[in-house]
């Protein structure tokens, strides 16, 4: 007889935002610049400097919880997190507490059955300032501080204890990162810190409505490190609770290079942070009809676009899932149908070839050589009978390669299709003759060897020969008619 | 009532260290804002709205703007130990 336990998550997202100026000072949030030359008496915390709020951080958060079906609280403000850090000039940190910005939304995630799709909660989206970095490699018995992070606006997303499993956590951040995206507030870089995210992690045994001691794990900066940060914690939390060990509410880091996490040494009162309302900045009122606004600037996102995609250019889900996953991805498929092209196909190529390239090359859709245009000249081609398709595939390389034309292309390299009766003919005729075993054992029954020929007939026209017709012919030919 | 260990856990919450004698000191001055605060709720305060800001204003913001930050040798005036334009401080241990 043996309990089977569930798994409770809940994420906590971090999200910088992009914009150009800092939350509550004009220094630039440009990253890689040399260490504090971004920084000013506001966001080094120096006495007498004083904090004011940088409109479009106010208004992307707002916008993001509109995107995540969230309230937008008619009136909200900031609080003091007291705490002491080196990379947090001013021995607070200005945040949110009880009046965020946004409460209560939720988002559809797919949950890796079939297309069925789970609603995560969303308990609420704040606004807060980013600390500084801490560097402590190479430094000897020292640390070194630079504050150019210090100041650059922060939206915690933090979600409802919904997610049941790594892999609903990951889908969770994924749909969080495409939404963000979709709208423009956050670049949703996870390896350069842009995108960060904890999660508190408990289990039950199942049936069980009450929560167990949650533990909160730090340090995952990758979607696959959040998914096996969590698959190791689940491991560890059973194995403890069925040796009857008793499960300690703390902090554990993941630790990439050895798979696991560890607990982090820390003063019992860290999370004393004596919060309350920030007296330098004032409350915040957003008028209704602002909010409008931006809800009118929200444009169509990913799992609308999936489902329009599904019903107007008859793909599949799977196909539209990956296709909507990116805003840019989706609109150069788009564009290649608007050009003309035929959806199924326009698909295929962008998941198959165009995709591989990308990859190969470590870039995004938005830095493709190849526009969509070429894509649609290039099926034009193929439903001629220009080329075929095996040659349509090295063509397409062509032109990302070189952003030629695929006419160029073809021109230059003789990449025509064979398809006259006469020439094919021909050739067929010289790999008959050239062949003879291979034709009597066909002629007598041996139908596989069909194959030897078709493959024999490529090679002779370097693959420039029309299949179909290949085929049509050698089994005339083979006929001995 | 604020008590000894009361003042001695918000010394260690602020870092810093009392001697005895500052500790007897800090309670029995925090213990009088005390006195002081609970005079103040003897007012009637029930048609009040809670109150986190006196002035009358709401919704002050900045357009989001990039404007020149510090040069770093101003930035690095207060700092005791700089080093490469970073602050130096005793190794944090994680
Ligand atoms: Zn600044």
């Amino acid at each position: 007889m043996s309990v089977r336990y569930e798994t409770v998550i809940g994420l906590e997202v971090h999200a910088q935002l992009l914009t150009e100026s800092k939350i509550f000072c004009g220094c630039s949030t440009k990253f890689g610049l040399p260490p504090n030359s971004q920084t000013c008496p506001v966001c080094t915390g120096m006495p007498g400097s004083l904090p004011v709020l940088n409109e479009k951080a106010l208004l992307f958060t707002i916008k993001t919880g509109l995107a995540m079906n969230c309230g937008i609280a008619p009136f909200s403000r900031f609080a003091r997190k007291n705490y002491f850090y080196p990379d947090l000039p001013k021995g607070y940190q200005i945040s949110q507490y009880e009046l965020p910005v946004c409460e209560r939304g939720h988002v559809e995630i797919n949950t890796g059955e079939g297309f069925l799709t789970r609603r995560i909660g969303i308990t609420r989206i704040h606004l807060e300032e980013d600390a500084g970095k801490n560097i402590h490699e190479g430094a000897g018995p020292y640390s070194f501080v630079d504050l150019n992070r210090a100041g650059t606006p922060l939206m915690e997303i933090v979600s409802e204890p919904d997610l049941r499993s790594p892999k609903e956590a990951s889908a969770y951040m994924r749909k969080l990162r495409a939404i963000l995206r979709y709208i423009g507030v956050c670049d949703g870089n996870m390896e350069q810190g842009s995108l960060r995210c904890d999660a508190n992690i408990s289990i039950r045994p199942e049936g069980s409505t009450k929560l167990g001691t949650k533990v909160e794990l730090k340090n995952m900066n990758s979607f696959k490190f959040v998914e096996k940060a969590l698959e190791y914690e689940i491991k560890r939390q059973t194995s403890a609770v069925k040796n009857g060990e008793a499960i300690i509410q703390e902090t554990r880091l993941w630790d990439t290079s050895t798979g696991k996490t560890h607990a982090m040494r820390s003063k019992e009162e860290a999370h004393d942070y004596r919060y309350f309302p920030e007296p330098d900045l004032v409350p915040f009122m957003p008028a209704r009809e602002w909010v409008e606004e931006i809800k009118a600037g929200i444009p169509e996102l990913p799992d609308a676009r999936r489902v329009r995609f599904i019903a107007a250019h008859g793909l599949s889900e799977y196909d539209a899932e990956m296709l909507t996953s990116e805003r840019a991805l989706a609109d150069w498929f788009e564009e290649s149908v608007k050009l003309g092209a035929q959806p199924k196909a326009a698909s295929n190529w962008i998941m198959g070839e165009l995709m591989r390239l990308l990859n190969e090359d470590g870039i995004s859709i938005e830095e493709s050589p190849l526009a969509p245009a070429g894509l649609v000249e290039l099926l034009k081609l193929m439903d001629s009978g220009t080329i075929s398709g095996k040659i349509a595939k090295t063509v397409f390389d062509g032109m990302y390669r070189s952003k030629k034309s695929a006419d160029q292309i073809i021109k230059e390299q003789g990449l025509v299709q064979i398809s006259g009766a006469d020439e094919l003919g021909a050739v067929i005729d010289q790999i008959i003759a050239a062949n003879p075993g291979e034709t009597g054992r066909f002629r007598a029954g041996e139908e596989k060897l069909f194959g030897f020929f078709v493959g024999q007939a490529m090679k002779a026209t370097r693959g420039k020969g029309n299949p179909a017709m290949i085929n049509e012919l050698l089994r005339k030919k083979l006929a001995g008619n | 009532m604020i008590e000894s260990k009361d003042v001695m856990k918000i010394a260690d919450l602020s870092r810093l260290t009392l001697t005895g004698e500052e500790v007897r000191l800090y309670s029995s001055q925090l213990n009088g804002i005390l006195q002081y605060v609970e005079k103040l709720k003897e007012l009637e305060t029930g048609g009040t709205e809670p109150t986190s800001h006196v002035l009358d204003l709401r919704n002050v913001t900045r357009e989001d703007r990039a404007t020149a930050s510090l040069p770093v040798e101003d930035v690095l005036r207060n700092a005791p130990d700089p080093k490469d334009g970073f602050y130096r401080v005793p190794r944090i241990l994680e």
